[in-house]
């Protein structure tokens, strides 16, 4: 009787295995299989994006807004998808390359940092935006820049790249770490800690949120170049050339300025150039 | 897996794990002498005690430890100032420690409750037939007989707790799931590898613990 449940029940497994591999083939092989062919075959696209940082990628209920949310519409469109046909996914900092090799999501913009070792998995398009690190003070606050912060808290999220440098290159700093920007911003409101480091265009949307309104600075010395990439499959060239051609027009047809003005240029900062010549080369 | 030659990402690794040793460590401490009392108080003439013990374990059991976490922080040290140390991973450990005792404590006095149980009735008259008190009966008689029952709950409660530290890193600590989550961020190459390793230690250290307390179960148990 033992056996036979056991067996029963390793049977339903394996055939629960079987059925997720055949899911995980389905979405592999649209025509073409990459971000091209899917879009013009299905008209439909999976787009991972943030959903915690005003501004950039919030969800609120069903919605998501802000400027990664237009950049994706922007993409989308070029590639032939309506709006409707977009589906947005939520991603965290630490899965967005396996969603992308999964086939997941089709491709991730979301405050997606270029660097050496994300480029190994995951083939980037853009960068659509340069943003820097920076720091978010008490709109009274003495702190000018990261030199001042000897002997104050600094708050930033676990294993980011922005808490990393503060770590490494700004010794004498208390660096207080959550898993939340949000959490930050609120120690922040509670001052229990001094300055909360990120990217400017993160801090921007904090400080730009309602609650907030006019309690808190952005101090507006960026101390670190941050080129934000648009991710899709290592494999997937011809997609990354894709975007990049999408980006270039939305450059001059101002429609990457009416992305910028509608989210994070509610804030009063003017926008930004895309500069066409720094796009990466797909490879 | 060249992700773990790298002497900085082993660093990460090794800390991670040894801030989860310091909490578990730590916590199992504080929730045994809290669960012990609370137990206690939870079989108790004083209608007060009981009532207290029924009330802790009902809002700490019911509570998701992520927020009896973010309280310790957000309301003991943020809001009213409870400084448990200068250092600030040092504070956000013994707020941890806090965290995971009171929620531990909670599961640790009911397993006792139920070890007490298993005494017969015949005990506790016959000590307060020569003349114990309440304290010496649970003390003496009591208390002793109804932990060697409850060892091998005891064990699945103490393995959970390690477990659970890791919701400290939602305060910050870089205890070994912020640890597994910096790696994974600055090594997207490597995410699986990543998480195996940790995952792995878990299992690698949990599962003899699990056979451990199990063994000594067996050899603790009050044969009746």
């Amino acid at each position: 009787m033992r056996i036979t449940r056991m067996t029963a029940v390793a049977g339903a497994f394996a055939l629960a295995m079987a059925a997720a591999a055949c899911g995980g083939d389905d979405s592999g092989s649209g025509a073409g299989s990459g971000i091209v062919g899917k879009a013009s075959s299905q008209k439909k696209l999976v787009v991972g994006v943030k959903a915690d940082q005003p501004g950039l990628g919030l969800q609120t209920g069903g919605t998501y807004t802000g400027f990664d949310i237009e950049i994706a519409k922007i993409i989308a469109k070029g590639l032939g998808v309506p709006e409707s046909g977009i589906e947005y996914k939520t991603t965290v900092s630490s899965n967005r390359e396996p969603f992308i090799q999964q086939g997941q999501v089709d491709m991730v913009v979301a405050t997606y940092t270029i660097n050496d070792e994300r480029k190994k998995v995951v083939n980037f398009g853009g960068p659509y935006y340069v943003a820097g690190q920076d720091l978010l003070v008490a709109a009274d606050s003495t702190i000018t820049g990261p030199e001042a912060l000897v002997g104050k808290k600094v708050c930033s999220v676990s294993g980011s790249t922005p808490a990393k440098r503060i770590q490494n290159d700004y010794k004498g700093v208390n660096l207080q770490q959550f898993d939340s920007y949000s959490k930050c911003v609120q120690a922040l409101s509670n001052k229990t800690v001094d300055a909360v480091t990120t990217d400017d265009i993160i801090l921007a949307g904090y400080a730009a949120q309602e609650q907030y309104a006019g309690k808190f600075k952005v101090v507006g010395k960026k101390f670190s170049d941050e080129p934000y990439g648009i991710g899709v499959k290592k494999t997937d060239t011809e997609g990354c050339n894709k975007i990049n051609e999408i980006l270039k027009t939305a450059a001059t047809d101002g429609s990457y300025k009416a992305a910028w003005d509608s989210t994070l240029g509610k804030s009063g900062t003017p926008a930004p150039q895309l500069d066409v010549t720094k796009l990466t080369n797909c490879s | 897996m060249d992700v773990f030659s790298d002497s900085a990402n082993i660093d990460t690794y090794v800390t991670g794990f040894l801030w989860i040793l310091k909490l578990t460590a730590a916590a199992t401490v504080g929730a045994l002498v809290l669960g012990v009392a609370l137990a206690a108080f939870r079989v108790s003439p004083i209608p007060v005690l009981r009532g207290f013990g029924t009330a802790w374990v009902n809002i700490f059991r019911n509570t998701p430890l992520t927020l009896i976490v973010f309280f310790c922080y957000f309301g003991l040290y943020s809001a009213l100032g409870l400084t448990l140390s200068d250092d600030i991973d040092r504070n956000n450990y013994w707020l941890g420690v806090v965290g995971l005792s009171v929620y531990t404590a909670a599961f640790v006095c009911e397993a006792i409750r139920s070890g007490i149980n298993t005494v017969p009735a015949g005990q506790s008259e016959a000590a307060r037939a020569i003349g114990m008190s309440f304290l010496q009966t649970l003390r003496i008689v009591i208390l002793p007989q109804a932990g060697r029952a409850v060892v091998a709950p005891l064990g699945s409660i103490f393995i959970a707790l390690a477990k659970n530290a890791t919701i400290v890193g939602t305060i910050g600590l870089m205890e070994s799931s912020s640890a597994m989550k910096d790696l994974i961020n600055a090594n997207g190459d490597a995410v699986v590898p990543i998480f195996l390793v940790f995952a792995g230690t878990f299992a690698a250290v949990l599962i003899p613990t699990g056979y451990l307390f199990g063994w000594l179960a067996n050899r603790l148990a009050v044969k009746r």
